[in-house]
């Protein structure tokens, strides 16, 4: 089956939110929303499942607690015991204090460098990666919402369009896919 | 909305603080023939009267942080911020009262430097006499507590005027008068805890300790604010308050507990590392007599937060931030019972009927009079200027 979609393009984030609401209340599924800044409470309203990011995070930052660990430990009191200050070092418990700080930062390192190179890759935006975006302006000043008459076979292109018309859009674009 | 204190909240409070009071005169009777008896009493009495006050300090310091950096979500919980806040006079009170009986006592061996017989033998002390003795001393704590009694009377009068005139006039004085107390309050905050509690170890000092009391100073309160939220909504009120901000205050309670926990490591560590005679003796009479209690204090204080109130839903869960708040609200009061004890009674510190009728008794009392002071105001401000943001308030 053939699919089409819609872009419909908004000049203010508000304008988009309402669209959204009166669309979604008549049963349409709004597949996308591109905007150049993170619009307040259209994950509710669009469906946009919750990220799973902050569990990625998690995870990364353990991952850098248990490396920092295991790599303290070898350098400084298996492969070649260090005595700095006078300070016991045949055991890592006993040393754990100076560790902590090192253990700390590269926790935070891990778990900040992974979230960010996640995000990038999951949003397909990683240097390089071809824009997705349908219009370049989304990335200045303006709101652009994307429908697929796929996910919407209860309504035919034309009654989505009316619909789309109805909410406060300042331009509209159709594509066959 | 108007608050009604509920008879069974008048009943849980009042049979707080009788039990409280029966607990202490049964401490006091079985342990007044022990001759620490008079440092132990003391002891707890700075304790517990420190403990509370600086709840609501923390609270008058939390909502002068939100004039000063004209915060918009918190509008709809100001009273309630203002209620905890409204403890302070009593507090004052008390530490008014503890140091009065203090100074009578020679300092009763917790403030050793009061004591003219033991400063006559110790040279060190002798040293730091131009600062601690008993006549500057007084002078400087008058002055903390005045100061911090004319903003507390301002902030409450305007407060309430504010609800009558409205307008945007009351707002920028608070902001002005705001910013200079955060001048005051972070210079306070540092030489008050070490002339009320740093001082208690005479011979020891740390240039973190002022940081480090004022971060369980708001991290305690903090968490005050977020039990006493959710109390007040499980009874049916402040219907504007909804998960945001909720969220918002747990999350406050988050980052203050790892700004505790990193200022309790910093100063752990660095004297940990140094090793240095006279630093370490502070730590070695603590680890030594207080092991289990100080290690876990800490652990409960770091871990539990850090863990549980990670994720968004924990932070908007009532029954979730109300187990964590009671037990690091618990952890921050062990905190201060080791910061005092473990100076003044060393190894005969213990936790028995009098501890636990004195806080009790305290406990009581603090809640009685926040529930009170709610009853005074209405339970959402009328005028706030940035009361409509509050009410829309989406995180």
């Amino acid at each position: 089956m053939a699919d089409r979609v819609i872009y419909a393009m908004y000049d203010d984030e508000e304008i988009l939110k309402d669209g959204a609401k009166v669309l979604v209340a008549k049963g349409i599924k709004v597949e996308e929303v591109f905007a150049p800044f993170p619009i307040h409470g259209i994950d509710p309203i669009i469906g946009v499942e919750e990220t799973r990011l902050g569990i990625f995070a998690f995870i990364y930052g353990l991952i850098g607690l248990a490396l920092a660990t295991y790599g303290m430990w070898y350098f400084m009191i298996t492969d070649w015991p260090m005595n700095i200050g006078g300070k016991p070092n045949e055991s890592y418990l006993e040393n754990m204090m100076a560790f902590i700080p090192i253990t700390f930062e590269f926790t935070v390192l891990c778990a900040a460098h992974g979230m960010a190179i996640t995000y990038l890759i999951a949003n397909r935006t990683m240097p390089g990666m071809k824009a997705t975006n349908p219009d370049p302006r989304t990335t200045d000043d303006k709101f652009v919402m994307e429908l697929r008459t796929s996910q919407n076979t209860q309504f035919t292109a034309e009654e989505i369009e009316t619909m789309v018309k109805g909410t406060g859009i300042i331009e509209l674009e159709q594509k066959d896919i | 909305m108007e608050f009604k204190v509920s008879k069974k909240a008048n009943k849980f409070t009042l049979s707080m603080i009788v039990i409280g009071l029966l607990f202490t005169v049964l401490g006091i009777a079985t342990g007044y023939s022990d001759h620490h008896f008079l440092t132990r009493f003391l002891s707890n009495g700075l304790i517990n009267s420190f403990f509370f006050f600086s709840l609501a300090l923390g609270a008058l310091f939390f909502l002068a942080l939100q004039y000063a950096t004209e915060t918009g979500w918190y509008a709809t919980i100001k009273r309630v911020i203002e209620a905890i806040m409204g403890y302070l006079p009593y507090g004052i009170g008390f530490m008014l009262l503890v140091f009065f009986a203090l100074t009578l006592t020679n300092g009763a061996h917790i403030y050793s430097w009061m004591d003219p017989e033991i400063v006559a033998n110790d040279e060190i002390i002798q040293m730091k006499s131009s600062y601690l003795n008993p006549i500057f001393f007084w002078i400087r704590t008058i002055v903390y507590l005045g100061i911090y009694f004319l903003y507390w009377r301002g902030y409450k009068k305007r407060s309430l005027e504010e609800d009558r005139v409205g307008g945007t006039e009351i707002h920028f004085k608070n902001y002005k008068k705001a910013a200079v107390f955060l001048v005051f309050f972070a210079v306070f905050t540092n030489t008050s805890s070490w002339d009320w509690i740093m001082s208690i170890d005479v011979h020891w000092f740390s240039t973190l300790f002022g940081w480090y009391t004022f971060s369980g100073i708001w991290c305690s309160s903090m968490t005050v604010i977020v039990l006493l939220i959710i109390y007040l909504r499980k009874e049916g009120y402040l219907p504007k308050v909804n998960e945001n901000h909720i969220q918002d205050v747990g999350k406050w309670v988050f980052a203050t507990s790892f700004l505790w926990s990193y200022l309790w490591f910093s100063q752990y560590m660095l004297i940990w590392y140094a090793n240095i005679g006279e630093e370490v003796i502070y730590y070695m009479v603590r680890i030594e007599h207080y092991k289990v209690l100080y290690f876990g204090m800490f652990l409960v204080n770091f871990a539990f937060p850090m863990l549980l109130l990670m994720s968004r839903d924990a932070k908007r869960n009532a029954g979730t931030l109300t187990v964590i708040g009671i037990i690091i609200l618990l952890g921050h009061w062990m905190d201060v019972y080791i910061m005092v004890s473990g100076g003044s009674m060393g190894a005969n510190a213990e936790i028995g009927f009098l501890e636990i009728g004195m806080l009790l008794f305290m406990a009581g009392l603090f809640i009685r009079i926040i529930l009170n002071n709610l009853t005074k105001a209405p339970l959402t401000p009328l005028n706030h200027p940035f009361l409509d943001e509050s009410i829309h308030h989406e995180i």
